[in-house]
């Protein structure tokens, strides 16, 4: 397996992730992988027996995993949330703002360039699932 | 007009490190073309058929002396000492260097610019009414609105991977100068009880498959949009068509839903995101829209104009229009000289509209969709000097909305996507209606190319509307009438068979004379159309 990135303090939860039918169908699983034309919707009301949630990105360019994230984190998700597939350097800052705290990427990642693009931006024009102040609450104290 | 505070220009310079790591990473090999790909995009840089491209965004149209200047300084350092502006109110230069596209970036910076979200599958620049807070008939300046929504859509989080391209426009009149109902969101800035707020129109858009947007709400106040639209776009980002490039655009999802079942969702998804945090406070609308107050207008200066010289007279009446303060106008700079290239300025006549912006305008000017530049703010006592000048240099064509007006897409002189030729034919065109004596009879008569059926060009809402198509390895042009891009918005119908290049010219010359022949008074192309229809059209063209 490539590189996992895990930006947690929990210990990362390792039970395979079962699919988001059989969860539903049975399901005592902690850990459930969303396909990315899943309706993630449908996990709402068992969050709280959810400790990893895995949302797959068959292609970068397929931005569900964003908005399937989003709905978690606002629906109150606080387990394991973990993006998996063609995950790259220049996309995972804007994973992280989603709500995304772990990563499993189908092939390695430029550490050294990830450090960087982490880091990079001082400031946000939105406020999203992650902690950051967006730049209007800095202009209003 | 808005200027940049410490974190606008902290995110912009940002930006600029960032892309300038990404091209070393290209250039280096640790990025692929596929990976380095939607990340150039998002910086505005493409690859067409001679070299790269690149597209500066111009937030809502509207541009300073300073930032003028430094388009045409760019435009001599680091191309051939030209310029394009888009019909998206942009402008791009069409010989970039990738290993120079980090520096030009840094250049923009420092005069507030970027090409941040030109391209790619993500929210592009916010377009507007080139005549905001200057034209009689608004009922606030929208740019506001604009530039709120310009700060929300940059480096969205959750919509930087669309299913395809997101365009937004914003108006706040009744006449729509800017195609709203064109665009994937069309906001027009309504009063109600005294306070303002977003009737929203999702769904519009030209390209393939051209459709004019549906009204889903009637008002949201300000404090509310940027959610409501975040419910908007996420409802297109789940949805959307993902397996086909051609069907992935907000409007097909909503035929496809139909626009009831559309808004349902939108209105459940805000229902959760209202909740979320994500509206500025009142108090944020406001220090934008401060900056947008009006210039200092000469409270009693004259309304009237003198008219003495003939030639200034007719530039007088068709490229000047109404402004909202007595003694004072909006000047239309056209960029269509017949035989030039719909458009275009050279880095001198950027600096020297620039130079007039500074004198006559209040430091600004407009980029309008139509492909011109707008002094929004011109005292009517300065328009004889300022005509002088433009003449000189060749800017004082009289042909606003005439004929020779013409919105032309790249096509294939540059595009890479091209089925045919544009320019070429917006120039033969232009020739074969010179006299403008003639164009001015004519009247009113919106002429718009595409050099394929991404319509690029428009086509779709010209009262004259031309589509380049292949035949069989030829160039092939498809006449179309009667759409229209403003508030009487309508898609233009194909008349029939195509023409080929010298055809098209005269099939246009055809349907020109019927008008002629069939007009009643006062009625411009279009109307006559709208009234006979298309049957003795095609008589002429084929009969
Ligand atoms: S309409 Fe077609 S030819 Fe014209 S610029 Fe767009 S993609 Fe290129």
């Amino acid at each position: 397996m490539a590189d996992f990135l895990y930006f947690r303090d929990d210990e990362p939860h390792d039970e395979p992730a079962v699919t988001l039918d059989a969860f539903l169908g049975q399901s005592n699983a902690g850990a459930v992988r969303v396909e990315s034309g899943e309706d993630v919707r449908d996990l709402l009301p068992h969050l709280d027996r959810l400790r990893l949630i895995e949302v797959s990105f068959p292609a970068y360019r397929d931005g569900r995993g964003y908005s399937t994230a989003r709905i978690l984190r606002e629906a109150g998700y606080t387990g394991e949330l973990r993006a998996e597939g063609d995950v790259l350097v220049d996309q995972i800052p804007l994973m992280r703002r989603c709500g995304f705290d772990s990563f499993a990427p189908a092939a390695d990642i430029d550490r050294a360039a990830l450090d960087r693009a982490l880091t990079r931006y001082d400031n946000v024009y939105q406020s999203a699932a992650d902690d950051r102040t967006p730049v209007w609450r800095l202009r209003h104290g | 007009m808005y200027r940049y505070d410490q974190y606008d220009q902290n995110l912009v310079d940002t930006r600029v490190e960032e892309f300038r790591d990404q091209v070393e990473r290209r250039l280096s090999g640790a990025l692929t073309e596929d990976q380095f790909k939607p990340l150039r995009l998002m910086n505005g840089l493409y690859l067409q058929l001679h070299a790269y491209m690149l597209r500066v965004a111009i937030p809502y149209g509207t541009l300073d002396g300073r930032q003028m200047h430094m388009l045409a300084t760019i435009a001599r350092k680091y191309d051939r000492g030209y310029g394009h502006f888009t019909t998206r109110q942009n402008l791009q230069y069409n010989w970039i260097k990738l290993d120079d596209a980090p520096d030009i970036l840094a250049d923009l910076a420092t005069v507030e610019m970027h090409a941040i979200q030109t391209s790619g599958n993500c929210i592009r620049n916010i377009s507007s009414d080139q005549f905001a807070g200057a034209a009689a008939d608004e009922v606030t300046d929208p740019r506001p609105w604009a530039e709120l929504l310009r700060q929300w859509s940059s480096f969205h989080p959750e919509f930087t991977y669309l299913p395809r391209k997101f365009k937004f426009a914003v108006i706040a009149s009744d006449e729509d100068r800017a195609a709203m109902r064109l665009h994937d969101i069309g906001i027009q800035i309504v009063e109600r009880d005294g306070s303002f707020g977003a009737r929203i129109f999702a769904g519009g858009g030209m390209g393939r498959t051209p459709v004019i947007g549906k009204e889903i709400k009637d008002f949201v106040p300000v404090t509310n949009l940027l959610s409501y639209l975040e419910a908007c776009i996420r409802v297109y980002n789940r949805h959307g068509r993902r397996d086909n490039m051609y069907k992935a655009r907000i409007k097909i999802l909503i035929n496809a839903l139909g626009v009831e079942e559309y808004v349902r969702q939108v209105e459940a998804e805000y229902a959760a995101l209202d909740k979320q945090d994500i509206d500025p406070p009142l108090a944020e609308f406001e220090r934008i829209a401060a900056y947008f107050a009006p210039p200092a207008f000469e409270a009693d200066a004259p309304d009237t104009v003198d008219r003495s010289d003939p030639d200034f007279a007719l530039w007088l009446d068709q490229n000047v229009g109404q402004h909202k303060q007595p003694g004072y106008a909006m000047a239309t700079i056209s960029l269509k000289p017949v035989g030039g290239i719909p458009g275009d300025a050279s880095a001198d006549q950027m600096d020297l509209m620039a130079d007039l912006a500074e004198r006559y305008s209040f430091d600004e000017l407009r980029v309008t969709h139509a492909q011109n530049i707008v002094l929004p703010h011109v005292k009517k006592a300065d328009l004889y000097a300022l005509w002088q000048a433009l003449n000189q240099a060749g800017l004082a064509e009289a042909n606003l909305d005439l004929i020779s007006d013409i919105i032309a897409c790249p096509g294939l002189d540059y595009c890479s996507l091209a089925n045919a030729r544009s320019i070429p034919i917006a120039q033969k065109i232009a020739e074969r209606f010179a006299d403008a004596g003639r164009q001015r009879d004519l009247g009113e008569l919106k002429l718009k190319i595409s050099g394929c059926i991404n319509a690029c060009g428009h086509h779709h809402a010209g009262h004259i509307g031309i589509l380049g198509v292949d035949r069989k390895g030829t160039e092939n042009y498809q006449l179309l009438l009667g759409g229209s891009g403003a508030e009487d918005v309508s898609l233009a119908k194909i008349t029939g068979p195509g023409f080929d290049e010298a055809g098209i010219v005269d099939a246009v010359e055809t349907v020109t004379n019927v008008y002629l022949g069939a007009r009643e008074q006062g009625e411009r192309f279009v109307d006559t159309y709208r009234r006979v229809g298309m049957e003795p059209f095609k008589e002429a063209l084929y009969g």
